[in-house]
């Protein structure tokens, strides 16, 4: 499959994110297929800081930065705005992480999704509070150290299910995506923005620093979560229709884990409980999609 | 045309003639009859606007944040604990510099549960930048609505308009509903200077390190004296056009006065006929209402109190460990001023109970009879609390 992505460029040079940042390549992507007809909200996250200090922004576009909590409120607010003064073509865009979108944002989201406000919801999930210090989320994986989980701590539930909640308020479109599957991103992507009403896409974002990886390893490892099936990718349509994107040939999960630093405590007996889980979540998605299971 | 409406639809009836663009509430009693009248206006089509009926009164004005900066006029109503819940959101709103209108029907904090009038929801938000109006009637809750667009606008900041729960909020009084050519006259249309516009974009509210914070603040420090200065023009405009005003503070018999009562809200329609029964008894009492809280008019309040014998300050509000909150602001008007006169403070109606006309002689009997107070607050009306070992 070819890729067809503009020259074109949203992004100035010279943001402030760390080396191998995930959360940076995937708003290139998003903003070059998104185009210039687009508001962006920027609820606290990462991305507060990546875009830039007063007076500069590395952002070619309007970017309104809002408190932790209100990603799908201030978007509703721009849509209406927008609406009222006769805009229908520009595109409003939430961007969030996952602590402002699974856990402080989540109920200005359900809300927005509920009354099916027009704009596309962005969540970069690097599965945790990275900008605070690698600090636990509820989007944190089960057996994963933070500053906030350390030692014998370390985080025993399982990460929130974002899409499926999503998907429970029936919205038109909710997808997966991941940095190391850039064509299938893109795709998405303008999906998103030619469907109407509330979309959602949640893109899997490595974070070198809190994962305690390489930098070099972002794209590897973030390519791994997906083959593995850790992070399958998919979309859901009205609520109902799955479609599975990408089907793996059932990589173990061992390498994945033991390729980061924030699973370094984990024991064998661990990881085929994981294995286990993760086998589990994938039957579970299958029959969702109405495909054979073993 | 005078119509007889109540508190909330004159709110509603400024909203609508101040052609208010985008409208986000929760629900929360005794804010619901404002909301409620709204709603109709816009499914009737008697207003182009967009009615957003959030899930929170943080989303409420969060998602008004979207639409200001987005360029258009926006509009929201609370009362306490809906306030409460938003105060983060009152803090970006005044420091993004955006000029969102609220009516905030006052309304007493749980627990226990109470839905009855009491000002500490919207004083606790003192500090949040928001200019501030508390009044009296429902002809001027409905002019404040309007002339509020018209100030925030010019100086960037948020107002906020507070008003009596049921008191106000829910009584029936003739009210004058101007024509909307009329308003349109007053109040222009809203043309901020810098929008979100993919044609021209900008970062908005972007992380500001210590070497511009400060002076950002200090640009909101000097827009609320802004609105100070050019709160006189603004009413003289609207005079002209209504014949109505109301200063930012309003003095009543206080020249020659020797105890003046001070006053807000719907305590203060009761208090001018207390003093003018007094003074039909040879007394020399007066009443100032203060009706502007933020900017604090400091130069009106020691003009008007600088020449009385006794200041007593009457607050149906606490701040616990001090004392009432206006009593505090008006001590603290007054203390640089040489020979100013001792501040009484009164507590009193706190979570809805009547301020009557007893209750306002009996605070004016208990300043005659002393020199100087005895202490920061008297609570005035309280029952007697047995507490069983």
């Amino acid at each position: 499959m070819k890729l067809e992505v503009l020259d074109r460029e949203y992004m100035y040079p010279g943001h402030v994110a760390c080396p191998g940042c995930g959360a940076a390549i995937a708003m290139r992507f998003l903003l070059k297929t998104l185009g210039e007809k687009v508001i962006m909200v920027l609820p606290a996250c990462c991305w507060s800081v990546i875009a830039g200090p007063y007076p500069q922004s590395t952002l070619k576009i309007p970017v309104i930065h809002s408190a932790f909590e209100t990603g799908g409120a201030v978007a509703t607010g721009v849509r209406a705005a927008l609406d009222i003064q006769g805009d229908t073509e520009t595109t409003v865009v939430t961007w969030a992480g996952d602590g402002g979108t699974f856990d402080i944002g989540f109920q200005a989201l359900s809300g927005a999704v509920e009354r099916n406000e027009n704009f596309i919801y962005v969540c970069y999930d690097n599965e945790a509070y990275m900008n605070t210090g690698v600090q636990r989320s509820s989007s944190t994986p089960y057996g994963a150290w933070t500053t906030t989980t350390p030692g014998r701590e370390w985080k025993k539930m399982r990460k929130k299910n974002i899409v499926e909640a999503l998907v429970a308020h029936r919205i038109p479109y909710a997808a997966t995506a991941n940095i190391a599957f850039p064509e299938d991103l893109v795709t998405k992507v303008k999906k998103a923005r030619d469907t109407k009403g509330s979309r959602f896409l949640h893109i899997f974002a490595t974070c070198p620093t809190g994962w305690r990886i390489p930098s070099e390893m972002s794209v590897r490892i973030a390519r791994m979560a997906v083959q593995t099936n850790i992070f399958p990718l998919y979309e859901v349509e009205d609520g109902v229709r799955y479609t599975i994107n990408y089907k793996p040939k059932e990589f173990p999960v061992k390498e994945y884990f033991h390729l980061q630093g924030r699973f370094q405590h984990l024991t064998d007996e661990d990881l085929d409980h994981i294995q286990d889980m993760v086998n589990e979540d994938w039957q579970l998605l299958l029959r969702k999609a109405g495909e054979r299971t073993p | 045309m005078k119509r007889v409406l109540e508190g909330s639809q004159a709110v509603a009836e400024a909203v609508r003639l101040s052609r208010v663009a985008v409208i986000s509430a929760y629900p929360i009693t005794p804010q619901t009859h404002i909301v409620e009248t709204l709603s109709d206006f816009c499914a009737q089509g008697k207003m182009n606007a967009r009615f957003l009926r959030v899930e929170s009164e943080h989303s409420a004005l969060a998602s008004l944040i979207g639409s200001a900066t987005t360029g258009v006029r926006a509009f929201t109503a609370t009362s306490g604990q809906g306030l409460a819940l938003m105060h983060e959101v009152l803090h970006w709103t005044s420091g993004a510099r955006l000029p969102i209108v609220m009516a905030e029907v006052n309304r007493a904090l749980a627990p226990g549960w109470n839905i009855w009038i009491d000002q500490t929801d919207s004083l606790a938000q003192r500090d949040t930048g928001w200019i501030q109006f508390y009044c009296e009637s429902g002809q001027e809750v409905l002019d404040t609505v309007i002339q509020s667009y018209r100030l925030g606008e010019e100086v960037n900041l948020p107002v906020m308009v507070v008003l009596d729960a049921f008191f106000l909020s829910h009584t029936y009084e003739p009210v004058d509903v101007p024509e909307q050519e009329e308003v349109d006259r007053f109040l222009p249309p809203f043309v901020p200077k810098f929008k979100a516009d993919p044609a021209a974009p900008c970062a908005f509210g972007p992380l500001v390190p210590p070497a511009a914070y400060m002076e950002m603040r200090h640009s909101m420090a000097q827009a609320m004296e802004e609105a100070l200065r050019r709160y006189p023009a603004m009413e003289e405009a609207f005079e002209g056009l209504f014949g109505r005003r109301y200063g930012t503070v309003e003095a009543v018999h206080c020249e020659g006065s020797d105890i003046v009562l001070v006053t807000t809200g719907t305590v203060t329609s009761t208090c001018r006929q207390v003093i003018e029964e007094l003074r039909g008894k040879g007394e020399k009492a007066g009443l100032l209402k203060l009706r502007m809280f933020r900017p604090f008019p400091t130069g009106e309040i020691r003009r008007h109190l600088g020449g009385a014998k006794k200041v007593a300050v009457i607050d149906r509000n606490f701040s616990f460990g001090a004392s009432g909150i206006f009593a505090q602001e008006i001590r603290a008007a007054l203390c640089n001023e040489p020979g100013h006169p001792p501040v009484f403070g009164f507590v009193a109606g706190i979570g809805g109970r009547d301020v009557t006309a007893d209750t306002l002689k009996e605070i004016y009997e208990q300043v005659k009879a002393k020199e100087s107070p005895e202490k920061e607050s008297v609570w005035i009306g309280l029952q007697e609390v047995r507490n069983e070992t």
